[in-house]
């Protein structure tokens, strides 16, 4: 149990149970569908960006454990932020999320999110926790749609 | 009363003589441990394990009777020819039809089906005519039709089914008229267990003249297939969901619509002569069987179709409804746990969803503890559509499983429950 354990560690099922910014947003400027063709999951994002900053962000749809606790982990990061910010943040994360390397101390500073880190042993699952991610740099990219393949 | 009809399944099995612990040793990978568990294998509909006489005759056509086939003068061409060509003869009395030219041998269920869409469609439909199927389908029984359909601007018809997973016949029967060419359908839903009354349904298209096929990948591994009996006008099915090769699939066609319908590939086998300005084909069955087919792979599917008679057929499916009856009084015990899926006739496919948990989530949690179950669409994204889910986790059972693994699947369920409540 000790991989599955680390996989889905206390903060993922927490937010995996009560997954946070889960609704629509007011004049959302950007919004994307996710789409995770292995597995039929579907989120969609959608942020309001005033100026340069990120001031509200939400997602909504329907996904498993980890694609779940990711988008709801992505929005608690980010929510607030600035672009530049926020993009890195992004890059860091997917980094974090497909390579084959421990996290390093400098990714601590990100906070909860690390708690993903875990899928890493779970190849078939990678797509699930970057899914979010996907589909916020969708949005902000205005593409309406984007997939995992 | 369920005892009591547990009991009375027991005994069929055991007066029957089917010793399901001897079958296991017949298959070397069931002895694998997954990290500290032993395998449980229960992704059956996706594909079966390999008895070892199969294994041993892929190791034997390598090591001793490798030759490309057909046109061959030589000692080895001459033997894997025959042996290629028995095979056609093994399976045609395998399905009993009526002749072994109507025995097509392909890669897989979803290439015949594309090549009955392709070149029966090419040759016959015309816009505005209508092709069925139904809501039951796997992909595989629904693109091929969207593409022809495209091309001859056909259209496509789909039966309905009620909540536990029935087709509704009489939309079915309003549904044929002089506009239908096709009726396809599937034998057995992959992904809840439906069995079709596909007899009832060919004699209906019969009656408008509509030629039938039907996806018999799902039932050719648990029931007798009689094609004459059937009276279908294609039967298509995969080796590997019944202890063949992956690689190799079946085609049956009625002769008269084989030979109507046009070559689906072009190439090597499929020709009499060539000139640059024009080519002539071969009879059926070379006519569709263009290049070098998969030889070894059709010769094992063979020995694995006499590996899995000589366990008879009876006795499987005596085993296999037990198995079946004993999962599905399991599953219901588990709290919030739903059956989707529970047709009177239906084949050993126990599809579910387990309270909000998500499917993914319960087949990486039950892969850690060394049991295999499918999670996802299964192919079947418009069923799964109607069924109100985006995704189910589904445990399909072949003749090898026992009642111990079912029993480990839903002590694992039970945990689940607990780890993600």
């Amino acid at each position: 149990m000790n991989e599955l354990t680390e996989l889905y560690q206390e903060i993922i099922l927490d937010h995996n149970k009560r997954p946070r910014n889960y609704r629509g947003i007011d004049k959302a400027t950007h919004s994307a569908e996710g789409h995770n063709p292995l597995c039929g999951d579907e989120i969609s994002v959608s942020l309001r960006l005033n100026g340069d900053q990120i001031e509200d962000i939400s997602f909504q749809g329907e996904g498993c454990a980890i694609s779940k606790a990711s988008a709801s982990l992505m929005t608690t990061l980010i929510k607030g932020k600035s672009l530049q910010s926020a993009k890195e943040k992004s890059s860091v994360i997917k980094q974090m999320l497909t390579s084959s390397e421990e996290p390093d101390d400098s990714l601590e500073e990100l906070g909860d999110i690390i708690a993903l880190s875990g899928v890493r042993r779970f190849p078939v699952r990678i797509k699930c926790a970057t899914l979010a991610w996907h589909t916020f740099e969708a949005a902000l990219n205005g593409k309406k749609e984007t997939t995992t393949e | 009363m369920s005892t009591e009809i547990t009991k009375a399944s027991v005994s069929t099995v055991q007066s029957s003589g089917f010793n399901v612990e001897r079958i296991r040793r017949d298959f070397p990978i069931l002895d694998l441990q997954i990290g500290d568990h032993p395998l449980v294998y229960l992704d059956n509909a996706a594909t079966t394990q390999k008895p070892k006489v199969l294994i041993d005759s892929l190791n034997k056509f390598y090591s001793e009777q490798n030759a490309n086939i057909h046109r061959g003068v030589y000692f080895l061409s001459e033997k894997a020819t025959d042996a290629y060509e028995k095979s056609r003869i093994r399976i045609a009395n395998f399905i009993n039809a009526s002749n072994a030219r109507e025995i097509i041998f392909l890669r897989g269920t979803t290439e015949a089906i594309n090549l009955v869409a392709q070149s029966f469609g090419y040759r016959f439909f015309q816009k505005d005519d209508e092709v069925i199927i139904s809501i039951l389908e796997h992909h595989a029984n629904i693109v091929p039709w969207q593409i022809i359909c495209e091309l001859t601007g056909a259209k496509l018809k789909v039966i309905p089914m009620d909540d536990r997973g029935v087709l509704d016949l009489e939309v079915y029967e309003k549904m044929l008229s002089d506009r239908t060419r096709m009726v396809a359908i599937t034998h057995i839903s992959n992904a809840i267990g439906t069995i079709n009354p596909v007899k009832e349904m060919i004699e209906k298209a019969h009656q408008w003249d509509v030629p039938v096929l039907i996806d018999g990948a799902q039932s050719v591994p648990h029931f007798p297939i009689d094609v004459s009996a059937l009276d279908c006008d294609f039967f298509v099915f995969s080796g590997h969901k019944i202890f063949g090769p992956t690689g190799v699939g079946v085609l049956y066609g009625k002769e008269k619509w084989l030979r109507e319908m046009p070559p689906y590939q072009g190439g090597g086998e499929m020709i009499r002569t060539v000139t640059m300005e024009k080519s002539t084909f071969k009879d059926i069955p070379d006519k569709f069987e263009a290049g070098t087919p998969d030889i070894s792979g059709v010769i094992g599917l063979s020995v694995a179709i006499d590996y899995f008679e000589s366990l008879g057929i009876e006795a499987i499916q005596a085993h296999e409804n037990d198995l079946l009856n004993y999962g599905t009084k399991a599953l219901e015990q588990v709290g919030g746990l739903k059956i989707m899926g529970n047709a009177t006739d239906k084949s050993n496919v126990l599809s579910f969803v387990l309270t909000d948990i998500h499917p993914h989530d319960i087949g990486t949690f039950l892969d850690s503890e060394g049991i295999a179950v499918r999670t996802g669409h299964h192919c079947a994204q418009p069923l799964m559509k109607r069924l109100g889910v985006s995704a189910t986790a589904r445990a399909s059972l072949c003749l090898y499983n026992t009642r111990e693994e079912i029993d480990k699947l839903t002590v694992n369920l039970l945990k689940i429950k607990n780890f993600f409540s």
